[in-house]
Order: C-alpha cells, then structure tokens, then sequence
C-alpha cells in the first residue's frame, strides 16, 4: 500500500533520469543514510563495529570497484586481492615517506596507482578473453603478492615483513575509535557509491556493457574496445585500491602481503556472483553475506550446543560455506539483487499478482 | 656453461612438467565435454588422494584403489545430480563459481571425514636416484627415479585416454558432445549420463595425479593448491586440448626450472610462484586460444 507510484508524475527529462525516480524510494534511501550514520554509533557495540561493520563497508566498496570490471564490463579478473595490496601498499608509502599528506589525499593517491597497475594488468584484455583472461589475471595476483613479500622497499625494510599503518588524522581530526573509523569508511563507501551508479547510468556504464553483452557487435558500433576495456580496469582498480588502503589503514592496521592473497579475490568475487552481477546494491548485499555469513557459522554449534574441535568446525564451515555458494546460484543465479528487484515488483503490484 | 648441468636442469623440468599435464588434463577433460572451467580440479586431487591413503590403512593398496575409484564415481554422479544438472544453460561464470563453491565444499569434506594431517603415500615407487648418460657429458646426469616412473604412469594415462577417446563407442559420444552439445542431443546422445562418464574420467585423472603427487610431496592440503600450478599449463595449451595439456606442461616444467636456476638469483628467488603465469601470458599475448586451442570466429 506504501509503494505506490500512482500519482507521480515526471514531466521533465531530469525527473525521469534521476537515480530514484520513485519518491518512496528517495525517502528510503534518505531514511537508511540517517540511520546508518546518526543511529547506528549509538547503539552499536565496539565488536559490531571491528568484525562487522568496517570489514563489511570496505569490502563492499572494494566489490562495487570488481563490480564494474566483472559485472559491467564483463572482464573476468581473479587479480582483485592483488590491486587491494597495491593500494594498501602505496598508501603506506605514501604515508610514511611523506607523512605532511593528508590522509584523503593518501587514499586518493593509493587509488590512482593501483589505477595505473590495473591499467597495465588489463591491456591483455585488449586480445585474451573469458577465462584466458581470468587466469592471465592470476599473474597479476602471483607476481604481486611476491613483489610485496620480496622487495624490502615497498615494505619500508621492515624486518618481518609485516607493517604498520601510521595513526590516521585528517584536518587535525584524529580517527581511533571505532565509531570514527565507522563514519569515515562510511562517508567514503556513500561517495563512492554515488559515484560508481552515476558512472554506470553514463556512455562510459553504457559502453561497458555493450562490451560485456557482445564485444564484437560493440566494436561495429563504434565502441572502441580498447577505451571500454582499459577505463573499466583502471575505474575499477581506482575503486579497489582505495578498498584496499582503506582494509589495510582503518580494519587491519598493521598486515602483511598475507592479507591481500588469492583467497581475498576468490572472495570478493563471491560477493558479487551471490550479490548480482552488474548491480552496485549487489555489491552490499554480497558484501554483508559473504561478511556475516563466516561468523555465523562459527557461532553455530556453539549455540546449538555441539561440542565440536576448532579444526572440524573450520573444515565444516568450508563445507558448508562452499555447499551454500552453490545452492544460492541455482536457487538465485542472479542473485540477491535479483531477488530484491523481484520483491519490489511483487510490492509495486500487491495485492494482484502480476 | 656446463651442459650436463643444464641437460639435468631440463630434465627435471620437463619431469615437473608431466606432473603439471596430469592436474591439467583434469581441466581440460571436464572443459572439453560441457564447457565447465571445472576449479574444483585441485580439490579433487586432493579428496581422491585422501581417500585413498586413509584407506589404504586398511587394505592393501589394490582394494582401496579400486574403492577410490567408486568414490570418485559416486562422486562425478553425485555432483552431476546436485550442482550440473540444475545450473544447466546458465552462464560459464556461474558454472566457474560453483566450482569454486564445490572447491571450498569438496576441502571441508575431504578433511572433515579424512582428517587433515599429512600422510605418507607409499606406493611402492622407489626414490633412489640414478645417473644416465655418463658416457655423454661429464659427471652424468642424476635423474630420479620417482619422477621416471611419474611420467611413466602418466604416459600410460595418456595413451589410455587417448585410446578410450578415439576407438570406444562412449569416447566417439564425449567428443560429439564436446564438438556441439545441441547436436551431439539431437542425435540420441544422452547428455547427462556423458557428464556423469566425462567427471568421472576426471576423477580417475585426479586420482592418478593425486597417487603420483602424494607420494612425492605426502598427501595434505596443499596438494589441492597444485591446481594453481597447472591452471598456466591449460591457458598455455588451450583449454580444449589433450595434447596442449601435455606440451604446455613440459613447457612450463621445463621453463620454470630453467628460470629458477638461471633467472631467480638476479631477482632474490622465490619467482616459481608467478613465472609460469607470466610465461603463459606471453604465449598467449602471440596466440589468444592457447598454443592448441580452437579459434573462435565471433559473428555478431
């Protein structure tokens, strides 16, 4: 009864293009924005702020940045956990070798050579495709993680080859408690939202997806494939080296190249297939299951009362974990954004059926 | 230079390699016959070689092959049934994510039932070294004798694959329904029973390379990794190609121990993790299907 768009009516070209065209939905947005920033830090304990929220609202930065690669473009790339380790690692460069830069400028500059390093990893795009293309990605993943556990000067000479991210201050603001650190990803994670579905709603989005829905017919049309393929990668290694500056400055604090492994790719395209493919909500919706979903089953047979071993718990949650991945794609193979804009439309229409 | 030196460096990459082609065969079978970039290929090296040491604890090693290879069909079947069958028709990327899930799935369960220490695999191949070809070049070439009978086992693999692919009646319907599905169905070709044939052909394949790479390096988890290993084989020898499995892993062998030996202490070692990789994406920077795979015509 609430969503009804009886009534509404556009009448210019700029109505009927905006983001939310239904006032329902604006309110909605409007509603969950204030919530997430003013309600949220009052009642939220320092846990649900350390292993929930942060890691959540980083990865899912990080997985709207695969998004536009993957499900925009059609580019599959199992090098994302690589390009999260070049942002984090520029960001600590940057940040310890000039330490007067402030910390925006910080992450803007992780960005932009993460950017660069996505650029050169995806000119094979230009010629490999499909899974050629993905596991040519891997090189990107392998060669990576190597040069960050191998040359000391990336890691400051740091003995163990672990670092330490410096204290994060911006304008004099020194961000330390979770509830700052809360508000910082959050203000990023919105900006970078926006900017990621305006850029989708664009002839660049638009290129992509002709790229992705058949590249061949794209290129007839005067799409040059070249500039399709290369900004989706260097737009989408932007994004995820800001993800990973942010994963390893604000939720890691200090990590290794350990942190940034094959395994974190594999996971945050998981977000992003469970999520939906070309969708920037698929990329919060994948990012909160694939963030919670861990944590739960680790609780589990503590709370159905099981006496299980740690090391059976982990190889169950594997198992588990691996049997709900294929069970959401052939229930969802689109998924959980698939399943919401179903909602909304049953809504729309409620109580007729169709 | 020293020649021998060099012979024996060949040598033993070539050896690696033959290993590498038995994990990429896997991946190529599976690919060949419905299309499925199957990742859960290390997964079931690792499962089958479990399976099999943790039986052998019981029976003699023939008898708990025999069982290995029943599990291994259940488990083509099984996974046939559950994961195949109801994502038929869907995207490649959805069928590769379910392999990654059945991967994860596939890990938890083998060392849920299995348990997950390591285990010594003894199956008999002895592991003195030999030295050959003395006469040849100074000093002689010192080859082992595992790695001699790995290949071996795996030549065998070959040529039985080879012969059950092009003289058996069921072969002659795996390479119909590999060439065109829609085809292969219109003529009465049963398409999920040749899924069920072709993952099971693939388990047996894993089980091998599980045999052959447990008892070199033990049977743990990190035989499930040797999937990373072989992934550049397949991209290097084209996804649809059985003898591309085999070339591009000698490649790969043999390039990998050269670059170690004579590349990696300029750049502070450890560079077996990417250069394979960085090998294949050269290869295929010249040829985008791979050295042996089949050239796409896109039409729009």
């Amino acid at each position: 009864m609430l969503y009804r768009e009886a009534g509404q009516f556009r009448t210019t070209y700029q109505a009927d293009q905006q983001l939310f065209p239904i006032r329902q939905d604006r309110i909605a947005v409007l509603l969950l924005l204030a919530f997430a920033f003013a309600v949220v830090p009052l009642f939220a304990s320092e846990y649900l702020f350390r292993a929930i929220l942060i890691p959540f609202l980083i990865l899912a930065l990080t997985a709207i940045g695969l998004n536009l690669l993957v499900g925009y473009c059609g580019q599959i790339s199992l090098g994302t956990g690589a390009f999260m380790a070049v942002g984090a690692y520029a960001a600590y460069n940057f940040a310890i070798r000039v330490p007067s830069l402030n910390l925006l400028l910080v992450f803007v500059l992780a960005g932009l050579v993460a950017t660069v390093v996505g650029v050169l990893f995806g000119t094979p795009s230009l010629r490999i495709k499909g899974f050629y293309l993905a596991v040519a990605t891997l090189a990107a993943q392998f060669f990576i993680d190597w040069l960050f556990a191998r040359v000391g000067w990336f890691t400051n000479y740091t003995p163990s080859g672990s670092v330490t991210a410096p204290q994060l201050n911006l304008f004099g603001w020194t961000i330390d408690s979770p509830t700052e650190k809360y508000w910082l990803v959050l203000a990023i994670v919105c900006l970078i939202a926006l900017a990621a579905k305006n850029l989708t709603r664009s002839a660049i989005g638009r290129a992509w997806m002709a790229t992705r829905d058949m590249d061949v017919a794209a290129e007839i049309i005067g799409i040059r494939p070249i500039y399709a393929k290369l900004s989706a990668f260097a737009v989408s290694s932007f994004f995820i080296g800001i993800g990973g500056a942010l994963w390893a400055f604000v939720h890691l604090g200090s990590w290794e190249p350990l942190a940034f492994d094959i395994n974190r790719s594999f996971n945050l395209l998981f977000m992003i297939i469970i999520g939906g493919l070309g969708s920037i909500l698929g990329a919060f919706l994948g990012a909160a299951f694939i963030t919670i979903l861990p944590l739960f089953l680790n609780q589990l047979p503590a709370w159905l009362g099981i006496n299980v071993s740690t090391a059976t718990i982990s190889h169950m949650e594997f198992m588990i974990f691996g049997a709900l991945i294929v069970f959401f794609l052939i229930v969802e193979p689109l998924g959980l954004a698939r399943l919401w804009t179903i909602g909304k439309e049953k809504l729309r229409l409620w109580p007729f059926p169709h | 230079m020293n020649w021998g030196f060099l012979l024996e460096v060949i040598l033993g990459g070539l050896m690696a390699g033959v290993l590498y082609s038995l994990v990429a065969l896997g991946f190529v079978l599976i690919y060949k016959a419905s299309g499925v970039f199957n990742f859960a290929q290390g997964a079931m090296v690792l499962f089958a070689a479990l399976s099999l040491v943790r039986l052998m604890e019981h029976m003699p090693f023939l008898a708990a092959f025999v069982l290995t290879l029943a599990i291994m069909v259940l488990l083509a079947i099984g996974i046939e049934r559950l994961v195949l069958r109801p994502l038929v028709n869907q995207a490649p990327i959805i069928l590769f994510m379910a392999t990654i899930g059945l991967t994860y799935f596939l890990d938890g369960f083998g060392q849920t039932i299995w348990g997950s220490d390591v285990y010594q695999l003894n199956i008999g191949m002895p592991k003195e070294p030999i030295i050959m070809a003395e006469s040849l070049v100074n000093g002689g070439i010192l080859v082992n004798k595992e790695d001699l009978y790995a290949a071996l086992i795996a030549a065998i693999l070959v040529a039985g694959l080879a012969l059950f692919f092009q003289k058996t009646a069921t072969g002659r319907a795996l390479r119909a329904v590999a060439d065109d599905h829609q085809a292969a169905q219109s003529v009465g070709i049963p398409l999920n029973r040749i899924w069920v044939i072709v993952w099971a052909v693939s388990g047996i394949v894993a089980l091998v390379a599980g045999m052959v790479w447990g008892s070199k390096l033990g049977v743990q988890f990190s035989l499930s990794l040797i999937a990373l290993k072989a992934l550049p084989v397949v991209i290097l020898g084209g996804f649809e190609s059985v003898p591309g499995a085999i070339i591009g892993g000698l490649i790969i062998g043999v390039g990998e121990k050269l670059s170690e030996v004579y590349l990696g202490p300029y750049v502070g070692g450890g560079i077996e993790y990417w250069f394979a990789y960085v090998l294949a994406l050269l290869f295929l920077l010249v040829r985008p299907e791979g050295l042996f795979g089949e050239k796409h015509i896109d039409r729009v």
